[in-house]
């Protein structure tokens, strides 16, 4: 197993002093001066150590110093150093980094945040399994570990791959800019118990069969981005972009990656229904990354014919935090039900809290 | 422990409790008996009004046969009879004899999937329609009888959200299984071997070809007994096998000793709508060990239609041990003897009662395994004769109607004893 | 008989018996038994079976068995041995202190109750004798309806259904059938219930034909009175809830839920699974419900038999008898019958009237009682559950989410996730190695709504000393995770057989449910 490490040494060092992450040589420099300490590489060794104690015979793959090499180091490993970046680092060399280590391994583990995330997803894309280990300042990016030893714990046992959101904020609000493919471990197979029921197998067939059951003949379905509506759309056969607003009518392709205005014109001829889902971690339904859902747009559809769909685990992960909407247009979103039904599986649906727009 | 807790009374445990519902006296119930003695005297009290038959004739889902005494000795281990749902390595021993009771099963029904029991055979009919409907993806359901009525209740009733199920049952208007014709929009055919009145269809291979032919799928419940000496449902086309292990060494208990089974071949689409749990055999990091887990555990349907999956629970577990050991103690020579003893009992008892004025036996002509039908031609109606049995010390058959009664023999008759009923008969039934 | 060796003068130390150590030096039989297959010996048999010179009738074409089935041939010794060292390597509850199998009520089943089952006078009646013959049982079966009627305060009880998930099946079907005698049985087609629920009652409405609301649990862990605000309507057919919840804690709002569901013409089902620590204190009728269930093999003490039989008790207010399984079992004041002449009844739930011998047991054991010891068993068993809970938080890396400073009731669900995040060890992982102190546990259902869960229910029957012993064993666990994680990651050591490989179990290619599968598929 030969396992790519890039470490982004300056990550998280806002958090610790109360800054908002660590993007920017002006805020780098701020933490330093209020007393900040890298986390990034202790994290990243955290992470390497566990892979080493279950997985001896990996190799890693990294950068020079302490973009990589450190880290590994302290884990136990020799590592091959395949890039040395310049001084100090900067974005462009996690994505050159990134670019070089990609072709030479099966897994590339990132030590940073959200910052890091969207540097990876530039450099590499769908190309390869990413994983990221938290280096501490709360993220919005689902691509994460929960913690450092379980990236390591993942990235030794990972066995299938999903789809996962990179989001960082924009001038304080979260963006969607894409998906990486990360490494997804089933649920162990032993610990079962006779009374357990598999009540919601974890899959998107019987959410699509739900939503298909609410549609009537003629009637067209607004799919809004994310993996689990693209999922919807492939078990009907059609294959949708992952990042755009995409409209079926059940069982083909009427628009891809539409604008406001085609979705108002769209839903302006034919009665029609929309299905959007939270985006992983944060839990933004709408205003994030799914803005052609102008507001004129869910106003013409209406509020009673939007609906929430996600799988069990994806909302148990939100792990109760509310469903969070942004519309840009304060009177929408204040119209939003208190509660939603989130279908999760065929006849089933979890109630679920939702939250204006977060501060 | 109060003090080590920080409590003040046991009173604050049920703080969430509100006054409102909580229940301001005791319980109204008899005097406790606190000592063992006076337990064991009370139900020995009740359990003395309890007369188990002498001479019995009666089957029709609950069946006499003998239970090994090895059975039983299983059966009461302590560790087997309290131990629930530990994980294959500190209950190794619980999943290896599940397993190995799937495998022997799996040898009787010449199936290679056979489930951890569910609830009974009622269950295993219901959920094996619903595993054959998900399959397809198709409503009907076509119940060739005669099916146990209160069998059906059962299955109409967990059927019912997404199949309608058709009855075709000629045993009054003398209709065939052999006339059945199989639409494209049937998700399964369902049939007994033997049926309700104990009777092998020879139109059994023929209707596996109907259903195959538009691409339903052939479930047949079967009495597992049988299967020493009659031919398993596989082989002759069924795609699910379904029935009760009540008569492989499980006590009668008033109709509690029931279990059900449910088997298919190994193949995907059929394994993922199993419900039940399915145990399997896999190495572990010491070379020459076994262990066994759960298999395929998220099992998910991809069909079209995805319906309810059901649920999992504890249903009949030790039943399926002790069905292993039986299976075990009787070999292949024990289970061709006992099929072939009672088949030929059953053949016996039809032709001898049918011997007696004023009674007959309307499936003499056809094979009949354990139950049979017995019609009283003469003045008294079933219910009336079984009476007039009970005064003389036997216990009649199950009443079907004014004029049937549905009898039973097995390994434990004698003719003996099929003799001694028809010299009572000869007396009454006229 | 050898006489004894003699050693000299002893002195009174090398007399003295060291105390026993502190935690057991448990190590589980290992026998490395063989497939039974694997024991065969062609021309023996366990058996013999009544052969008959009757003539046997030829089968129809078709219908004859041609080879005979590949079961084992074996002696009746070594079929015992077989299976007698397979029931050394499971550990029942009469092994060990099972205080780690939460939500399953791992109480003792006393001995004496067996007995009554085992008898001819239960274990020989056939369910369709004449009735007159089994007046005893038909005694048995209406008594244990009254005493559950006035332990729930509920009008009838069936004792029909196979097990807890049988008789929510149960109470779904008369749900249904209620709401369709007043004529909005179409209408009425959503079923609400709670995350915390146990998970039958999401799936057993859904293989029914509802649509299933789940409510998630508010920000203390209990039941989110605002979501069901928002779920009830005129669709609404029933609320299913169980209380307390998995968590072990208690819903103090159950009255203003079912005040909501009522308010819009709904039913109130309430999942009696965990009634042990309320027994005599809170009853179903007590809180408004219109039907409940039992577990008889939980609260009401009947062994758990590797996963069954178990047995359930549907009870529900005379507003639902009709509906009630046929038969029932009445009394005239002289004689004990069947009434199976109720045309309003949902049919059979299972053959016959249950599982007898399991409702034999629960009797004698509500007997042994009385309402006084019940209230007893209740209160103990929340006690024990408290004194755990103070035990087990003093263990580092452990924690008991929700409901901070709120008292449990009949169970806990606590979470690994610190020592998990500090060790990389997993709760299954801790649990694997507390079986090689001769005990377990479970985690929890899926999903884990609570990180890397453990959930223990120690019920009435273990003594501070058992408890004191379980605790210890998780507190040593947790040390190894920190100090020695090696030792927590490789186990079990001390079992029957060592860590599986078991991803075979779930590839198409590799799985074998048969010994006939293997053969194919392995060699």
């Amino acid at each position: 197993m030969r396992v790519g490490l890039v470490v982004n040494p300056v990550a998280g060092v806002g958090g610790r002093v109360g800054l908002k992450g660590s993007d920017g040589a002006e805020v780098q420099e701020r933490a330093f001066a209020l007393g900040a300490v890298p986390r990034a590489a202790g994290r990243a060794t955290l992470a390497l150590a566990e892979l080493r104690a279950r997985r001896p015979d990996s190799v890693v793959l990294t950068v020079a110093g302490a973009m990589g090499e450190e880290a590994a180091r302290a884990a136990g490993f020799a590592p091959e150093v395949v890039f040395a970046p310049g001084e100090p680092t900067s974005a462009a060399d996690t994505v050159a980094a990134a670019r070089a280590l990609a072709p030479q391994v099966d897994l590339l583990l990132f030590a940073g945040g959200d910052g890091t995330a969207r540097d990876v997803l530039e450099a590499v894309g769908d190309t390869l399994p990413v994983l990221g280990i938290p280096t501490g300042v709360k993220m919005h990016s689902a691509v994460f570990a929960v913690n450092p030893r379980a990236a390591g714990e993942v990235a030794a046992t990972f066995s299938r791959v999903r789809e996962a959101e990179v989001v960082d904020r924009v001038e304080g609000s979260p963006q969607l800019f894409g998906y990486l493919r990360v490494p997804d471990v089933p649920a162990r197979v032993q610990q079962r118990k006779t009374g357990s029921s598999s009540v919601t197998p974890d899959a998107v067939s019987g959410i699509a069969a739900e939503l298909r059951s609410y549609l009537a003949p003629g009637e067209l379905l607004v799919l809004g981005p994310g993996t689990t509506t693209r999922a919807v759309a492939a078990v009907w056969g059609v294959d949708v972009p992952v990042l755009g607003v995409n409209v079926v009518d059940g069982s083909t392709l009427v628009a891809a990656d539409a604008s406001a205005d085609q979705l108002l014109e769209l839903v302006a001829g034919a009665p029609a229904r929309i299905a959007l889902t939270p985006i992983g971690g944060q839990g933004f339904l709408l205003g994030r990354g799914n803005q052609q859902l102008a507001p004129e747009v869910l106003r013409a559809v209406g509020l009673d014919r939007l609906h929430v769909v996600a799988t069990e685990a994806k909302v148990v992960a939100l792990g109760g935090r509310p469903l969070l909407v942004d519309t840009g247009d304060d009177a929408l979103d204040r119209a939003f039900p208190r509660y939603v039904r989130v279908v999760v599986g065929w006849r089933r649906t979890i109630l679920y809290p939702v939250n204006e727009r977060q501060s | 422990m109060l003090a080590a807790i920080g409590a003040d009374s046991v009173e604050e445990f049920y703080a969430d409790i509100p006054d409102s519902i909580r229940l301001h006296r005791p319980l109204n119930l008899p005097d406790p008996l606190r000592s063992e003695a006076e337990l064991v005297r009370h139900m020995d009290r009740l359990l003395s009004r309890n007369k188990p038959a002498e001479l019995s004739f009666l089957g029709a889902g609950c069946y006499q046969h003998h239970v090994p005494a090895v059975v039983e000795e299983i059966g009461n281990r302590s560790e087997f009879l309290t131990a629930y749902a530990g994980e294959p390595y500190e209950d190794h021993g619980r999943f290896q004899a599940l397993w190995e009771y799937q495998s022997l099963m799996g040898e009787l029904l010449e199936l290679d999937v056979v489930n951890v029991p569910t609830y009974d055979g009622f269950q295993a009919a219901g959920t094996a329609l619903r595993m054959a409907g998900r399959a397809t993806g198709r409503r009907r359901v076509l119940v060739v009888g005669p099916v146990d009525p209160d069998k059906l209740s059962k299955i109409v009733d967990f059927v019912r959200p997404d199949h309608d199920v058709e009855v075709l049952d000629g045993t009054h208007d003398g209709w065939q299984a052999a006339d059945l014709v199989v639409g494209a929009d049937v998700a399964a055919v369902y049939i007994e071997a033997p049926n309700y009145h104990g009777v092998l269809d020879a139109a059994l291979p023929s209707l596996a070809e109907r259903a195959h032919a538009v691409g339903a799928l052939f479930v047949v419940g079967c009495n597992p007994i049988s299967l020493g000496v009659v031919a398993s449902p596989a082989s002759y086309g069924a795609d699910i096998v379904c029935g009760d292990i009540q008569p492989l060494g499980i006590r009668m208990s008033f109709g509690g000793g029931n279990a059900g089974f449910i088997a298919t071949r190994d193949e995907e689409r059929l394994v993922r709508e199993f419900p039940s749990r399915l145990f399997g055999v896999v190495p572990t990091v010491v070379e020459g060990e076994y262990g066994f887990g759960d298999v395929f555990y998220d099992r998910t349907s991809f069909a079209l239609r995805e319906e309810g999956k059901e649920w999992v629970g504890t249903a009949a577990a030790l039943n399926g041990i002790m069905a292993g050991v039986y299976l075990a103690l009787m070999g292949p020579r024990g289970m061709r003897e006992i099929g072939e003893t009672i088949l030929a009992l059953t053949a016996y008892a039809q032709e001898r009662l049918a011997a007696v004025p004023g009674v007959s036996a309307p499936n003499a002509g056809l094979v009949s395994f354990a139950d049979f039908v017995v019609r009283f031609t003469g003045s008294r109606t079933a219910a009336e004769i079984n009476a007039l049995l009970l005064e003389r010390g036997i216990q009649g058959g199950k009443v079907l109607s004014d004029s049937d009664a549905l009898f039973c023999v097995t390994e434990i008759h004698a003719r003996e004893d099929v003799d001694r009923l028809a010299a009572v008969l000869e007396e009454i039934a006229k | 008989m050898s006489s004894s060796v003699s050693h000299g003068p002893v002195s009174p130390a090398d007399a003295r018996v060291a105390p026993k150590p502190g935690l057991r030096r448990f190590h589980q039989a290992r026998w490395d038994e063989p497939l039974i297959f694997e024991l065969t010996s062609p021309g023996e048999r366990g058996v013999g079976v009544p052969v008959t010179s009757l003539p046997v009738p030829s089968l129809p074409a078709g219908l004859a068995r041609v080879a005979a089935p590949g079961l084992p041939e074996m002696s009746q010794p070594h079929v015992l041995r077989h299976y007698m060292r397979l029931s050394q390597e499971t550990l029942g509850v009469d092994l060990n202190v099972d205080v780690g199998q939460g939500t399953c009520t791992m109480k003792y089943s006393p001995k004496v109750n067996d007995s009554f089952v085992r008898d001819a006078r239960i274990a020989e009646l056939h369910p369709l004798q004449d009735e007159g013959s089994v007046q005893g049982v038909l005694e048995i079966l209406y008594r244990l309806e009254g005493l559950l009627k006035e332990i729930s305060g509920m009008d009838r009880v069936s004792l029909q259904p196979a097990s807890g998930s049988s008789a929510i099946y149960a109470n779904v079907s008369m749900i249904r059938a209620y709401h369709a005698s007043r004529g909005d049985g179409e209408l009425r087609d959503e079923i609400i219930t709670t995350q915390f629920s146990h998970p039958t009652n999401a799936a057993a409405p859904k293989t029914a034909g509802y649509r299933v609301i789940t409510l998630m649990p508010d920000a203390d862990g209990y039941p989110d009175i605002e979501a069901l605000r928002a779920a009830v309507g005129p669709r609404t057919a029933a609320l299913l809830i169980t209380n307390p919840e998995d968590t072990g804690i208690f819903n103090p709002r159950i009255e203003e839920f079912v005040r909501l569901v009522h308010e819009v013409g709904g039913l109130c089902c309430y999942d009696q699974a965990n009634a042990n620590g309320i027994l005599g204190i809170t009853r179903a009728r007590d809180a408004g419900f219109d039907l409940c269930h039992f577990n008889l093999h939980k609260t009401f003490s009947t062994p758990h038999m590797c996963g069954g039989p178990a047995a359930g008790a549907s009870a529900v207010t005379s507003a639902l008898a009709p509906f009630l399984p046929r038969p029932t079992v009445e009394f005239d004041g002289s004689r004990y019958f069947f009434d199976d002449d109720r045309p309003e009844s949902i049919g059979k739930i299972r053959p016959f009237y249950g599982v007898v011998p399991n409702l034999v047991r629960a009797y004698a054991w509500i007997m042994a009682l009385g309402g006084p010891g019940l209230r007893e068993v209740a209160e103990t068993a929340v006690l024990n559950n408290n004194y755990l809970i103070s035990k087990v938080l003093e263990i580092k890396g452990v924690s008991l989410p929700y409901a901070q400073g709120r008292r449990r009731v009949e169970q806990a669900r606590y979470s690994w996730e610190k020592l998990n995040a500090d060790t990389g060890v997993h709760s299954e992982e801790i649990g694997y190695r507390v079986a090689d102190f001769g005990t377990h546990y479970w985690t929890s259902h899926h999903p884990y709504l609570v990180p890397e869960p453990m959930t223990l229910e120690p019920t009435e029957s273990y003594s501070q000393a058992d408890l004191d012993e379980y605790a210890a064993i998780l507190a040593e666990v947790a040390r190894e995770a920190y100090e020695e994680p090696e030792a927590v990651r490789g186990a079990p050591h001390n079992g029957p057989i060592h860590r599986m490989r078991d991803a075979s179990l779930e590839d198409p290619g590799t799985w074998a449910v048969t010994w006939r599968a293997y053969r194919r598929k392995v060699g």
